[in-house]
């Protein structure tokens, strides 16, 4: 019988991150669950459910009791969990927002995380990404649904110093997106051992 | 690259955009009842103004949203965005 292994999609690029200087450090984040909530109103029982404010300011994220909510629209959020598997995330979610009338699906396999810390990330993230990363306007709590390159991603302000992001790939696109990392993080890493 | 307003995140690449044509097209009020040339008009005939045009938009990278723009198709220029639920602005 075979044994199925759960591998990550970014395995093959362990040891090119491990590589890269820590201006760009750039680290594979390991599996969490994940749920994407579709939800018209917001009131006290949905929070009181969730144990969170979900956030209605556009372009936020704010932290929960295992994870992060992200804004992902007027009536739509992504949510995190390091606590639960995500059958039982979602179960615990959809109980929350089903009798309001909203939808909780499942999604943890559809994004991986990427780490990105260091001081010069905000120029690598510059080379594909024309929204304005700078501490001023996106500091911790700052999220944007937008492209890198010719990938779909969320983007996560984690510091208050522009150094410091989460950033989530939808799986099939993480091979692209790490090649396009470490691109673009060329000019900040050595190229010869002195 | 030129960037376009979205209505709810901002300012964006245009990439992240999908162009829906023109705005404020109603859906028929008896469908049933329209012969095959007035169905056709509905289904495919579409202004085509040089200047001024208002438009449907969907951030599709972005929050995947539908609103519509006012766009002057001879300088590109987009002049007003707003959401599917505000009336069609009166630009002077
Ligand atoms: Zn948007």
């Amino acid at each position: 019988m075979a044994e199925l292994l759960r591998t990550h999609p970014l395995e093959a690029w362990a040891t090119a991150f491990e590589r890269l200087p820590d201006t760009v450090g750039t680290t594979v984040e390991p599996f969490v669950a994940m749920v994407d909530v579709r939800l018209g109103a917001l009131g006290p029982e949905v929070s009181a459910a969730l144990g969170v404010d979900l956030p209605t300011a556009v372009n936020t994220w704010v932290p929960t009791d295992s994870g992060w909510a992200v804004w992902l629209g007027p009536d739509e959020w992504l949510l995190s969990s390091t606590a639960e598997t995500p059958e039982e995330f979602e179960a615990r979610v959809r109980s929350a927002v089903l009798p309001l009338g909203g939808a909780a699906v499942d999604v943890s396999a559809q994004r991986i995380g990427l780490r990105l810390t260091g001081a010069r990330v905000r120029d690598v993230l510059a080379r594909g990404c024309a929204i304005d990363l700078h501490p001023r306007v996106f500091g911790r709590g700052s999220s944007a649904q937008t492209t890198l390159g010719l990938a779909g991603v969320v983007l996560l302000g984690l510091s208050d110093t522009g150094d410091d992001y989460l950033l989530l790939v939808r799986s099939s696109f993480a091979g692209y997106l790490a090649d396009w990392l470490l691109d673009a993080a060329l000019e900040f890493t050595p190229t010869h051992k002195s | 690259m030129q960037l376009i307003e979205c209505p709810w995140c901002g300012l964006r690449e245009e990439v992240e955009f999908y162009y829906g044509g023109q705005a404020h097209v109603a859906y028929p009020e008896d469908p049933a009842g329209l012969s095959d040339e007035e169905w056709a008009h509905y289904v495919f005939f579409r202004d085509n103004p040089k200047g001024r045009f208002a438009e449907r938009w969907s951030h599709s990278a972005g929050c995947r949203r539908w609103f519509n723009a006012i766009r002057d198709t001879a300088t590109y220029r987009f002049e007003r965005v707003y959401r599917l639920d505000d009336p069609k602005p009166v630009i002077p």
